[in-house]
């Protein structure tokens, strides 16, 4: 008999019989009910507690910030997709200024060595936020694929405001996770960290030093 | 440093002398201090019973379902090219993996944290076959340098502080010496993305395996389990058949339990959730991903209604931040993969109560561990249970039960329960030790090592009723001692 054969056959012929399986109250994990300002205040907060950095932009204004951000990183290169309208107004709006544009949609082994080495940052879009956790929910694609928000020591994120939502359960049920998942799906809380040497924290141990969330609301923010 | 060895037969000494040692000590009392406030504080606006409750639930229904979701979860994981394979035992789990490496012509495979990995000893297996394993988790890597095994389940270097740390990396990897932890950790990233690069194979545990969507999820905060999953072209995933999770929602109340209770964080920096290989047109992550399930030991737990629960937990580690036993002697001192009380109670059953006996008794009782745990597994219970199936009155069904059943013992006790059924053989005896008492020794084993031998009294108790009731008090303190009972006795007649 297979090893897999026979781990079966001694679960189901369980020597105390079998076992009734509970219902599950969900309740404890959903149902918040914030507001969109208290979403975007615990998000902040949250999200800042672990060392990354929140800049509210706007819309139509966000690429001037972002070309600040970069200027103010002296962040010379710069890797990101070209599809989504993030990377795409990103190439557009940076083309003509002194970044080095690096596409991320290339097979990573042709470019391992330039994205481990000389690769300053990565720019991703975001598919929204958890408010409960301040929490950036990424699914990489072909365009950005998983890599870039990992290996450049800066990750600078895009996140719409009002992508952002109260718990992780309230965006799994929501956007239907359960009925097809992405090669991988991703949290980020914050940048790369470890605690490992006494308890001490320090920041980018493996993946990036700093974490950039650029959150665009639809109008200038009073 | 040299190579230390620790083993569970060995419990005793290697207590006593993390005991004497100041460093250990204070390592451990600092970081679990540390450790419990935290937790503390990120429950605080958290209705943690219900959440409790759910993740007890959860659990359960998993464990009920185990051998359908297991079969859910191999044929969604193949479905979208995730190969799974079996493994009954440790031995032939690492064979799998080493002949998948010899598959690709692997030398060096770089690892995220495991600890199923450490429970079947994949990197000597590896070495022994040519095969380089080296751990990219910080915490793991300063282990691994320093030829020791980790000391916790989620901070494996924390029995190291920041001195003996700063050694090992000047020793180890030629690192200025230099108390700057930012200095050190920087030089360990320059160390393993070296290594990242250049790996053949990465290699991963799991925290969650969801049975509905074939997804594989790996909670960290450091990168290094996204790194080992993404970069290398191949990776394999070792995880325990308990593991599983029946649907996709059943992950947010476990991982939130999960990071709160281990280190007090709300949330980890990464949740990552594997759910094939690099499909067609993408860019990066591996072209092989293999899932290797465990059972070792796991299916004969999973038997028993009792030993069941110890299969609930999450591996958070929070039974061994609060148990005061484990604060004092630190991990390395159980001798087993798992330490701490989780260890003491499913150690048992992988490696034998024969190897394992002291390690039930390694506990106070105290209940710290039971009501932290974040699934609700009575961990006291569960030691009570050990410790009765270790002399032979359990159900006979741990390994190694009734390795502590002597003739002596049992004769020590056939007679107690003898005499405690015969009033007269009772009363008899009773006169007689009080006679005797001069000849008590003052020597008892253990037990006199830090107290003085106790000393039967002249008169038994029921034997100073008996007298004051027929009025034959001799000395005044004997009487009014049994007044104080008696009158107790009459109050709480007169309240009932």
């Amino acid at each position: 008999m297979s090893a897999r054969d026979a781990i079966l056959k001694r679960l189901r012929e369980r020597t105390d019989g079998a076992l009734n399986a509970p219902d599950s109250d969900f309740s404890v994990v959903t149902g918040r009910g914030w507001s969109i300002g208290e979403r975007l205040e615990r998000f902040e907060r949250l999200i800042t507690s672990v060392h990354g950095e929140v800049i509210h932009t706007t819309h139509d204004n966000w690429t001037v910030d972002l070309a600040e951000l970069l200027h103010a990183k002296g962040v010379h290169r710069l890797a990101l997709g070209r599809e989504h309208p993030v990377a795409a107004e990103a190439r557009s709006a940076l083309d003509a200024r002194d970044v080095v544009l690096l596409d991320a949609d290339r097979d990573i082994e042709s470019w391992q060595q330039e994205q481990f080495e000389s690769t300053d940052a990565g720019l991703t879009s975001t598919r929204g936020a958890i408010a409960e956790t301040g929490s950036l929910w990424l699914w990489p694609t072909p365009d950005e694929p998983r890599l870039i928000s990992l290996v450049p020591p800066i990750h600078i994120a895009v996140l719409d405001a009002d992508t952002i939502e109260d718990t992780f359960f309230d965006v799994i049920e929501a956007h239907g996770w359960a009925d097809g998942m992405p090669t991988n799906a991703l949290l980020v809380s914050g940048p790369s960290k470890t605690a490992d040497i006494e308890q001490t924290l320090a920041y980018g141990v493996h993946g990036p030093r700093e974490l950039v969330v650029l959150v665009r609301h639809a109008e200038e923010r009073k | 440093m040299s190579v230390e060895t620790y083993t569970p037969q060995a419990f005793h000494r290697q207590a006593h002398d993390a005991l004497g040692s100041p460093q250990i000590r204070s390592n451990f009392r600092k970081a679990m201090d540390g450790l419990m406030s935290k937790r503390r504080d990120v429950f605080s606006d958290w209705d943690l019973e219900a959440l409790r409750e759910l993740g007890a639930n959860i659990r359960l229904r998993a464990l009920a379902r185990l051998p359908e979701l297991l079969e859910r979860l191999e044929a969604n994981c193949e479905a979208s090219g995730i190969k799974v394979h079996w493994a009954e035992d440790g031995e032939e789990a690492c064979r799998i993996i080493r002949e998948l490496c010899e598959a690709r012509g692997a030398k060096s495979v770089i690892k995220g944290k495991s600890m199923v990995s450490e429970e079947m000893h994949l990197n000597a297996h590896l070495e022994a076959a040519g095969i380089e394993a080296l751990e990219s988790d910080l915490g793991e890597y300063l282990v691994q340098l320093n030829e020791q095994t980790p000391s916790h389940i989620i901070m494996p270097a924390i029995h190291l502080n920041t001195d003996e740390i700063s050694t090992i990396m000047h020793d180890k990897t030629g690192l200025a010496r230099t108390r700057d932890v930012d200095v050190m950790t920087a030089a360990a990233r320059a160390q393993l993305r070296e290594r990242f690069m250049s790996a053949d194979i990465g290699i991963s545990g799991v925290n969650f395996a969801v049975a509905e969507t074939g997804t594989l999820c790996l909670v960290e905060n450091e990168g290094n389990g996204r790194m080992t999953t993404t970069v290398p072209p191949v990776h394999i995933a070792v995880t325990g058949i308990e593991k599983v999770v029946e649907h996709l929602r059943d992950v947010p109340p476990l991982y939130a339990l999960l990071t709160r209770s281990a280190t007090g964080q709300h949330v980890t920096t990464y949740f990552n959730m594997i759910s094939s290989p690099r499909k067609r047109g993408e860019h990066d992550g591996p072209e092989e991903v293999h899932l290797v399930l465990v059972d070792n030991g796991r299916s004969s737990i999973y038997q028993d209604d009792e030993l069941l629960d110890t299969l609930r937990c999450i591996r958070c580690g929070a039974c061994m931040n609060h148990c005061p036993v484990y604060t004092r002697v630190g991990g390395h001192t159980y001798g087993t993969t798992y330490p701490g009380p989780i260890g003491s109670i499913l150690m048992p059953h992988m490696l034998g109560l024969e190897q394992t006996k002291d390690l039930p008794t390694a506990s106070s009782l105290c209940g710290a561990c039971g009501e932290v745990c974040p699934v609700k597994i009575p961990i006291p219970d569960l030691l009570v249970r050990l410790r009765r199936e270790a002399v032979g009155e359990g159900r006979g069904n741990v390994p190694g039960a009734g390795v502590k059943r002597t003739k002596k013992e049992v004769a020590a006790w056939k007679g107690w329960q003898w005499l405690a059924t015969h009033p007269s053989a009772w009363r008899g005896g009773t006169a007689i030790v009080g006679k005797l008492q001069a000849l008590t020794p003052s020597k008892l084993g253990p037990w006199t090592e830090c107290r003085t031998a106790p000393r039967p009294a002249k008169r038994s108790l029921h034997a100073l009723v008996k007298r004051h009731q027929a009025g034959k008090d001799k000395s005044d303190a004997e009487k009014s001692a049994a007044n104080h009972v008696i009158k107790k006795g009459k109050d709480e007649e007169e309240r009932s």
